[in-house]
């Protein structure tokens, strides 16, 4: 017999960290997700696999510098940067290949071509790979004034929720200020208007893929040190998450995503910690389900006005 | 003076649809054209084939940005063409209403701007120079139209008015040479028409930009053009000076109504 969930103050701050940790993650592939979604009106199903193959980019090239004895921090951004350069080059691939040419096509035909990408590009990384489980060491630093705390939040989860702050601050930075962040918001306002003012639509949604397939990647290099493998199919159900996170807070909007993530840990998180962890999936899509009946738009989504 | 646009026998077809039939046109350098014409008799349509958003059935659209070059504008993309210095509002406002009218205006600016995302994620000195740039120079285009005041408002808070004015000063911020207008004074109360008159003319002698409007407000086509060119279902039936215009029997009878001088 099991004696039942633990009632005290250290389990409950212990499964809030492991929310927010968790939730982070979500929030980080789902800004790719409400990113693109907010520019062309499209659910990049390739997204998840985007975030997997920078998982696997980062563990070859972790792999190949500690056996030439490389250790610490170094191992981690370089393989964070590389991580993050070879999937940017992916999602710009992507895009070119699979939802260009579907520019003036009805909607359901990028949809169906995002799930032909996804299912190719998890195939291709399991012939390529394996389909084993392949362990991934934790590049994350151990950060020694974090030692007392780590009953309940350590320097793992500490940098994740860091870096996953500090990403949302860069892009709401780059999206509010920049020639580049304006010419996002125009083209997802009127992408006809924006081109007769001359933005150049294709590098604007090109660029679009590239910031989102980059943060994608830094959410696979967190998660895959946070949980110590990775395989070919780890995109796929955190890419549905993700993109449920991103339908929570209202696909569209970046402090949406940003929140239905959290939201989203959270609720698996305590729901794991208190009911039973056999239910930690039904859960989540128990959630999607209540907010989709309730507040179709998402939490922070406005009611969508259909764009002419 | 020099022709800033040339249109040669353009035919627009849609399906079994003609909607323009072999139209001529021609801008020159500093004018005020005015496009008038019943409701359906194909405006639009032909200001959406001189900004690139139709590809033309048949004809030429000739450009010439600068005295002596003239190029072919058929079929080139939307962004490419406002680059090369045609820029236009709309019938129905189309702003980007969740941005400021400051950056409605720098959003313009975009297409003359240089540095790339490269510079954008660097910030070097070159990059924040430009940046600074575009701020002055769409700051000065608010002055000029009369909306610095608003500058931070959300563009949807301006009052209707003032929401046409935007974009003109967006379009404007693009540095065209030619500005298109599609019907500038819809639903404009007289003040604000008057205004818009000063506006236009304006535009067209200080920064000597040359206009191709489409209006159905006849006060102000009278008064502004230069040269009016009248479609009636799709072809050309008139073109002259307001005078002539106003006293040719088949532009009464198609457009303004068979009783129209007794009205006025």
């Amino acid at each position: 017999m099991s004696s039942g969930p633990r009632f005290d103050m250290d389990y409950f701050l212990e499964l809030a960290i492991g929310g927010l940790t968790r939730g982070s993650i979500y929030a980080l592939i789902a800004l790719g997700y409400t990113m693109v979604y907010g520019i062309i009106e499209l659910i990049n199903f390739a997204h998840g696999e985007i975030y997997m193959i920078g998982a696997f980019t980062a563990l070859i090239v972790a792999s190949v510098l500690t056996m030439n004895g490389m250790t610490g921090v170094s191992v981690l951004i370089l393989a964070s940067v590389v991580a993050v350069l070879y999937a940017a080059a992916y999602g710009f691939t992507v895009e070119k290949i699979a939802y260009k040419p579907l520019r003036q096509a009805p909607r359901l035909s990028p949809l169906i071509s995002a799930i032909g990408m996804s299912i190719f590009l998890q195939n291709y990384v399991l012939i390529a790979q394996t389909s084993d489980f392949l362990p991934f060491p934790n590049l994350l630093p151990v950060l020694p004034f974090m030692e007392p705390y780590s009953h309940i939040m350590g320097s793992t989860e500490l940098i994740i929720v860091l870096t996953t702050a500090l990403a949302t601050a860069a892009l709401t930075f780059f999206i509010k200020f920049t020639k580049l962040g304006k010419a996002m918001r125009a083209t997802a306002q009127d992408r006809h208007m924006a081109m007769l003012v001359g933005v150049n639509v294709n590098r604007v949604i090109s660029n679009t893929f590239i910031v989102g397939s980059a943060l994608a990647a830094i959410g696979g290099v967190l998660i895959a040190s946070h949980i110590g493998r990775i395989n070919f199919s780890i995109g796929f159900i955190t890419g549905i998450k993700a993109f449920t996170a991103a339908v929570l807070g209202g696909i569209g909007s970046i402090p949406g995503a940003v929140l239905g993530g959290l939201v989203l840990g959270w609720t698996e998180s305590f729901a794991t910690g208190y009911v039973s962890s056999d239910y930690e999936d039904v859960f989540a899509f128990c959630l999607l389900v209540l907010i989709l009946i309730f507040r179709p738009a998402g939490i922070l989504g406005r009611s969508s006005v259909q764009k002419v | 003076m020099d022709s800033v646009l040339t249109v040669n026998s353009l035919t627009m077809n849609f399906g079994g649809l003609r909607a323009i039939d072999s139209v001529d046109l021609e801008v020159r350098q500093e004018q005020i054209v005015a496009l008038i014409g019943p409701n359906g008799s194909g405006k639009t349509t032909f200001s959406n084939c001189l900004t690139g958003i139709y590809e033309p059935t048949e004809g030429d659209i000739f450009i010439s940005p600068t005295p002596g070059g003239r190029r072919r504008i058929n079929g080139i993309k939307i962004n490419r063409i406002a680059e090369m210095g045609i820029a236009r509002t709309f019938q129905n406002i189309r702003l980007f209403s969740n941005m400021t009218v400051l950056e409605n205006v720098m959003i313009g600016r975009h297409c003359r701007a240089k540095a790339g995302v490269l510079g954008a994620v660097l910030r070097g000195r070159k990059t924040r120079r430009e940046e600074q740039e575009i701020v002055d120079r769409s700051y000065e285009i608010l002055v000029r139209t009369g909306l610095a005041d608003q500058a931070d408002e959300p563009a949807k808070n301006l009052p209707y008015g003032a929401q046409r004015r935007l974009e003109i000063a967006r379009a404007l911020a693009t540095e065209p040479f030619l500005l298109l207008l599609d019907e500038p004074a819809a639903g404009m109360n007289p003040r604000e028409t008057d205004e818009l008159e000063e506006l236009i003319v304006r535009i067209r002698d200080e920064a000597k930009i040359s206009i191709l409007m489409i209006e159905h407000d006849m006060r102000m086509v009278m008064s502004l053009s230069n040269r009016i060119i009248v479609l009636d279902y799709g072809e050309k039936i008139a073109e002259g000076t307001a005078a002539q215009i106003w006293e040719n029997p088949d532009v009464i009878k198609a457009y303004l109504g068979e009783d129209f001088h007794g009205d006025a």
